[in-house]
This record gives structure tokens, C-alpha cells and sequence, in this order.
């Protein structure tokens, strides 16, 4: 290990080896091991990637296993080994290192190093938008070829289905080369811009706002305007004589809706603006716009007509707020009847703020869905089948990447996962094309010899204690070591 | 400075592991098993001090190669001259573009003055050097995208073959490329050939002033780069597939040219899935794929 290192301007000159690289920060020297971290010397081999549990394959351990390793082997209990391969989690890190430790069956050598597991598969995106992105079933598009199609939507929320047999591999080239770089894209947790046919353009990024036709969702509201009446109604009676919700779609009045009446919340003689739809709802009270409740207004009162002086009377209170709590102005009537705004009472700031608790910020969520067939399986038992059941049987864990899966009921082992839980650059692909997806199957080792598994070629991680029975495998059919 | 090589075997406790620097080797031998002793002994050996050897003629190696004379003075460092000296009339090239194949070459051949083997490659990092004896043959493996999972295809080169040399260049390496290919692969007499060929045949690979490729000085990345201030290439966005056709065949007609002048065996290139084939009629190394393609197979329907 180098102990020191001169510095030239922003640049470092590694001592390492009489190469004696100048390395600029952020960059590596000509080995791949060294690197300037903030005018540091680093070093950025494979050993030390592992040392944060985000860590690299199967391979890895016999590698380290090979008697001259001088760096730290895998010794923390909570090291979890999964399949993603070598060479994802550094950035700007080449996986020269890996190059060394890998040998595929029937091949004697490769000129550059290749791993992981194959799946056939797709996304699921959720986003969290009320706004019109495309009728359902419309083709969603990435660089004019289909990549996929708009599903039954969800509550507050549009959903889509991209990838899949179909575009991967039924149409041109060109639409599976497409679709392959968008699932891995997204998967990845990479922006990606989707144009939906007869509908918008959405930027879709796993854990980020979705970006409809060029702007950025911020909140998911609670509901419409009439449905924040029915929601807190409640909360509001016997504290304010009239609210009004204001939102773009459905603006609700308190006194006049149905969970008012129910309440017998007596009339306000309020006249509000725009077509009435039902009592207590209204339609187009102001044009779309991002002021209050996704409307263009900025003064609430705008939308309001004069109040009825038969029913009115000075002195009466209003709250009025939007659909997501982030505008909100209390009013009392003067002598007038004219609405002259307050310091809002705490009783209806807390309302108020209960309004924006439960608009939860809008996102963009991925869901990588994909199949371990019989194949997959057999890299892992002799019997394929019996792993279906022991991972039915919840005998055998299933993770990606080490995150939790859903394994979908019924044949097959097919799961789904949050493409954010998995650690950064976990999906890779395969020109065929097909994305390779990290796939570990976690069970006790009496479980694995009892449902058929190549016992000859377990190989405890160093790091277990020699009596641990939990066995970490990582056993894509082209993992070596995986099968006979 | 206390530096030694790491010298050992890997966990299969057949290959060899090699490091030191930027040097990797991964060394497999087959033969009996005291000749495979020897064999390894003579590539630790030859290994120790190798580095230090290259970096005392480090300067002069990074700069252009003259195409009539050698000024250097060691034997891998005039083996790389030698190997980028027909490229260098024509174009800027330094003796560094085979270094890796000719440190490849420079380990087989103490491996071989020392033992009979029946086969033996030193894989430096992708550039390999071959020893096959009578009806041997090797298999082996190739992708387009060292940085992403890509599915490999394979190669078989047999002892009746002229290759005992094959190298990869492209713009994932750890060396800088002029060109926009993935990977160029080149079979050739010796590693070093193949190694400063694959170089060549990369950087013809290439759409100059398409505004999707950024490229960027050599030196502002490296600032010792042999390269200087040449422009290297650093993302190549999407390209449309006469683009990647109008690509592909500028390299292909440099490998072309090198395959007339006798100076490879045969290239594969890569650009974006894309793949070209440069071989000449009734070559033997046939380039199959996918490896295992059983497997790929399955993974797909899986």
C-alpha cells in the first residue's frame, strides 16, 4: 500500500508502482486500483467494494479463497453475497480485477469478464399523477418504438406495463434493443422519457416525481375537493361555519354536500363560481393552473359569488384550502357580508396540516417482475420443482440483489421487487435481448440437500462460522460451481 | 519502496494469478504436472521486475513510435515497438498500444523456454497469448460490453490455426480509444500484433462530428496519457443502424486491409449489438455464439 503520495496541483501522483500515475480527482490510475477521492489516494479494488455489504458475486469468494489475498475477506454475519456481478457498484470502476476469477463452463478463458443470471421479464411503473397520461391499453413508446402499454389505472396513480416477450423479442430489432436499454434503465433507477400514443410525454425515474409533459408532479392530494369534504367534515364541525375545498376537478362547498347535510350543517348563503355538479361539488371553478388546488388563482375569494343576505349574516366564519393543504386562509364576514381574512384559528391550522400529512409526495415507482424458470432453478437443484416448493413452502428466502421479493402465487417462481431496494447498477442485460437480473435463493443447508441441491459443489463462505448451517447462494445457471 | 509482484494461485488451484501495477495475468497451463511446475516458476520469475523494467523506458514508450528505428532498449519494450511500427508511416501510434499483449508474449515465451506444455494461454487482462501443441484447440469467450452484462459468443482457435495471439480494444477498456466501438477483437500471429491491430481496428470504428459521441483530451482525463491532447472517445449516445452499419464497416475496412497485409487473422467488431465478422474464406476460428447458447436459451425462457 502506498503511504504517501506527493500532490501536484489537484492531481495526485500514486506511488504505488513505478508507473507513478498523476491521477486527477475522481479519476483512477492506469490499474483500476487506485484512485484520487478528494485529493486522497484510494484504494478501489474488489475487496474493498465488498467491504460495503454492497457486494459482488459468487465469484468473489473463491477468488479471495485463492491463499494470496491480502485484503480483508467477507467476515461480517450480515454480509449478504448476491448475484449481482462484478464491476456495477464503483463508479468509473472497470472490473479488470474480475476478469481473473472467472471461468465459464466450456470456455477456457474470456477476454473480458461476463456474469450473471438471464431473465425474461419486465417493469411495472406506478405514477403518482391524477393527470391524464394516455387511454388505457395506448402504446407507450421510447424513441417512437413500443416499449409497452398503459393498464388500469390505480388510485391517484396511472400505471404502466412495459417489457415482456412481445417487444423484447416479436418485433423489430431495433424495438428490442429499445426496450431492453428502457427496462434496464429503469430498473437501474435511471431517468427514462416515455410518449404514450394519444397522450403524454412522462420522465419516469424509480423514486423521483414523474415529469408530465415537462413538469414535475410534487404531491399526491388526498382526494378531490368533494372528497377532502367527506374526509374531514368531521373534523371541521362545530369550528367554522363554511369550508371550501378548491381543487381544479372537483371543488366541494361544506354546508352544501351531502356529508354536511348529514351533519346538519346549517346553510351559509355562499354563491360559489363555475357549473354545479351534484350539491356541494362543482365543476371549472377556474381554469388548470399551479396555483390553489392546481387551479390559476392565487385569491381564493375569486371563485366566490356575493353571499346571500337572506341567509348570511356578519360575523360568520370560512376556511378555505386547497386540495393538497398547501394553501389555506381563514375568513370571517363583515358587516357587509363581504369575507375579510383572519388569523386561522389552531384548531383549523391543525386541520389544516392533517390536509397536507396525508398528501404524500407523488413518485415514480418500478417494479422489475421477471421468472425463474425450470432452467434457472436447475442451476440450483437437480429437481428443479422442489425449489418452486420449498420457496412456496417459504423454506427457501428469495431476494434480488438481497432485496425482499413478492413471489407471485401459482407455478413458476415468479417474482416482483422495487427496483430501489436493489444497490446501484444491479440489472444488467444481454444483446439477445434480455435483461440480467440478480436472483438468490437463501435456505438452510439440510433444506438445500433435502430438496436435491449439488452438494458437491457448496462452498461455505469463509466468513461463516464452521458450524453455521445458513448457506448464501448465489447459483444462476452460470455461476461456476452451480451445477455439475 | 517494498513492492513485490502478488504471485498465487487461483481458487481452482490451476490457474495462476499474476499482479502487479496495472498488470493482471491469468495464466493456465496443461502438460504434466512438473512441467507445469517449471512453466509457473519461470512466469513468476520472469514477472518479477518486469514492471520496473517497462517504466525505466516509460517516457520514450509513450511517445509516437518511429516506423524505421528502435530506440529502446528492453525486450518487451522492443517487442512493442515492433508490433505498432507497420501502423506508424500512416498515423500517430505508441509502442504503449501492445503493451498488454506484449507482456502476454514476454511470460509465455519464458513459460515455454522452461517446460513442454501441451497448451498454455497468458491472458493479460483481455489480450492473450497462445501456446497450442499438435491437435490442441482453445475456446474462447467473447462480449461487447466489458462495463454492462453482455452474453458472449466464442471462438475456437486450434493448434492447425496461424493464431496464437488475440487482443481486445475498444472504448470500455481501461486504455483510451479514438473510436466509438464496443469491442474489436483480433486474432494475430502474437498477441502484441493482435494487441496494437485491435487498437488500429477500434479507432476506425468511428462516425467523426456525430453529436451524439462525446470525446474528450486524453490528457484532461489521464493527465500522463500517451494520447495527449487527442480527442478520446467517452459516451457514445444512441445511433440509429445505418449509422451503426456506416461505423462498422470504416473498421472493417481497416481490419480488412491489416487481413491483406498479413498482419491478423481475423477481427470481430462490436458497436451497439452490432456485430462484424473480418475473416478470411475457410478460416477455422469459427465465431459462434451465444456461449452455452443452451443456456442463454434458457435464461430467456426462464
Amino acid at each position: 500500500m502506498p503511504t504517501d503520495a506527493s500532490i501536484a496541483s489537484d492531481k495526485i501522483r500514486c506511488d504505488a508502482c513505478p508507473v507513478m500515475c498523476y491521477i486527477k480527482p475522481g479519476a483512477a490510475g492506469a490499474c483500476d486500483r487506485y484512485a484520487n477521492h478528494d485529493g486522497q489516494l484510494v484504494r478501489v479494488d474488489p475487496h474493498i467494494l465488498l467491504e460495503k455489504t454492497v457486494s459482488h458475486g459468487g465469484r468473489l469468494v473463491p477468488f479471495q479463497a485463492g491463499g494470496d489475498w491480502d485484503g480483508k475477506i467477507v467476515s461480517e454475519r450480515d454480509v449478504f453475497v448476491t448475484a449481482i456481478g462484478a464491476g456495477t457498484t464503483y463508479p468509473d470502476y472497470k472490473p479488470a480485477p474480475f476478469i481473473v476469477s472467472s471461468q465459464i463452463d466450456g470456455v477456457d478463458m474470456v477476454t473480458v469478464v461476463t456474469e450473471g443470471i438471464f431473465s425474461y421479464c419486465g417493469v411495472k411503473v406506478k405514477i403518482d399523477t391524477d393527470r391524464f397520461l394516455g387511454p388505457e391499453t395506448a402504446t407507450v413508446r421510447v424513441q417512437g418504438e413500443a416499449v409497452g402499454h398503459v393498464t388500469t389505472s390505480e388510485y391517484g396513480s396511472q400505471m404502466l406495463s412495459l417489457g415482456g416477450v412481445h417487444h423484447l423479442t416479436g418485433g423489430s430489432k431495433k424495438e428490442g434493443r429499445v426496450t431492453c436499454d428502457a427496462l434496464m434503465d429503469l430498473s437501474n433507477c435511471r431517468p427514462v422519457e416515455l410518449a404514450i400514443d394519444g397522450g403524454a410525454t412522462v420522465v419516469v425515474q424509480a423514486g423521483y416525481p414523474p415529469i408530465v409533459n415537462g413538469v414535475t408532479e410534487e404531491r399526491m392530494r388526498v382526494g378531490c375537493g368533494s372528497a377532502t369534504i367527506g374526509m374531514f367534515a368531521k373534523q371541521w364541525h362545530g369550528k367554522v361555519d363554511e369550508v371550501v375545498v378548491v381543487d381544479d376537478h372537483i371543488t366541494g362547498v361544506l354546508s352544501e354536500h351531502q356529508a354536511g347535510k348529514v351533519l346538519e350543517i346549517p346553510e351559509t348563503g355562499i354563491k360559489m363560481k363555475g357549473r354545479r355538479s351534484t350539491p356541494g361539488r362543482y365543476f371549472q371553478v377556474a381554469e388548470p393552473g399551479t396555483g390553489w388546488g392546481g387551479t390559476n388563482i392565487s385569491d381564493p375569494l375569486s371563485i366566490l359569488g356575493s353571499f346571500d343576505p337572506r341567509t348570511s349574516r356578519p360575523g360568520m366564519t370560512m376556511l378555505m384550502v386547497s386540495t393538497t393543504g398547501e394553501h389555506a386562509a381563514y375568513y370571517e364576514l363583515d358587516e357587509g357580508l363581504r369575507p375579510a381574512e383572519k388569523p386561522m384559528p389552531a384548531d383549523l391550522k391543525l386541520s389544516v396540516e392533517r390536509i397536507q400529512e396525508n398528501c404524500e409526495p407523488a413518485l415514480c415507482t418500478v417494479l422489475f417482475m421477471g421468472g425463474a424458470g425450470g432452467s434457472l432453478r436447475a442451476g440450483v437443484t437437480d429437481n428443479p420443482v422442489r425449489l418452486t416448493r420449498s420457496v412456496k413452502a417459504a423454506l427457501t428466502r428469495v431476494t434480488s440483489g438481497g432485496a425482499p421479493v413478492y413471489v407471485w402465487p401459482g407455478g413458476g417462481i415468479t417474482f416482483m421487487v422495487d427496483v430501489t431496494r436493489l444497490p446501484a447498477g444491479a440489472f444488467g442485460y444481454v444483446p439477445t435481448p434480455a435483461l440480467v437480473a440478480p436472483i438468490e435463493f437463501t435456505m438452510r443447508l439440510s433444506d438445500y440437500a433435502a430438496l436435491g441441491g449439488h452438494m458437491d459443489h457448496v462452498r461455505p463462505l469463509a466468513s461463516l462460522k464452521p458450524n453455521a448451517e445458513t448457506l448464501h447462494l448465489t447459483a444462476p445457471p452460470s455461476l461456476p460451481g452451480s451445477r455439475p | 519502496m517494498n513492492r513485490q509482484p502478488r504471485i498465487g494461485l487461483l481458487a481452482d488451484g490451476k490457474r495462476l494469478h499474476l499482479q502487479d501495477g496495472p498488470i493482471d495475468l491469468i495464466i493456465e497451463a496443461h502438460g504434466s504436472g512438473m512441467s507445469l511446475h517449471a512453466a509457473y516458476r519461470a512466469a513468476a520469475s520472469r514477472f518479477t521486475g518486469l514492471l520496473d523494467e517497462l517504466c525505466a523506458e516509460l517516457p520514450l514508450l509513450r511517445q509516437a513510435a518511429d516506423p524505421r528505428a528502435c530506440a529502446l532498449k528492453g525486450g518487451v519494450a522492443r517487442r512493442m515497438h515492433a508490433a505498432v511500427a507497420p501502423f506508424a508511416a500512416d498515423q500517430f501510434i505508441t509502442p504503449m498500444a501492445a503493451v498488454a499483449g506484449s507482456v502476454a508474449e514476454e511470460i509465455l515465451g519464458a513459460m515455454m523456454d522452461e517446460a513442454r506444455l501441451d497448451r498454455a494461454y497468458v491472458n493479460n487482462g483481455g489480450d492473450i497469448a497462445l501456446h497450442l501443441s499438435d491437435g490442441e484447440q482453445f475456446t474462447v469467450g467473447l462480449l461487447d460490453r466489458p462495463d454492462r452484462f453482455g452474453v458472449m459468443r466464442t471462438m475456437i482457435v486450434e493448434a492447425s490455426d496461424p493464431t496464437r495471439g488475440i487482443a481486445t480494444s475498444g472504448r470500455h477498456g481501461r486504455s483510451f480509444s479514438l473510436g466509438i466501438a464496443d469491442a474489436v477483437t483480433v486474432l494475430a500471429r502474437t498477441a502484441a500484433q493482435a494487441d496494437a491491430a485491435a487498437t488500429i481496428i477500434a479507432n476506425a470504428v468511428d462516425l467523426p462530428g456525430h453529436p451524439a459521441i462525446v470525446r474528450l483530451p486524453a490528457e484532461s482525463l489521464q493527465p500522463d496519457s500517451d494520447l495527449g491532447a487527442r480527442m478520446v472517445t467517452r459516451e457514445v449516445g444512441p445511433l440509429q443502424e445505418f449509422e451503426i452499419a456506416a461505423a462498422l464497416d470504416g473498421g472493417a475496412a481497416a481490419a480488412r486491409a491489416l487481413l491483406a497485409g498479413g498482419l491478423i487473422d481475423a477481427a470481430a467488431l462490436q458497436l451497439q449489438g452490432e456485430m462484424r465478422i473480418v475473416a478470411p474464406r475457410g478460416f477455422s476460428p469459427n465465431i459462434a455464439g451465444p456461449v452455452r447458447g443452451q443456456s442463454i436459451g434458457n435464461a430467456i425462457h426462464a
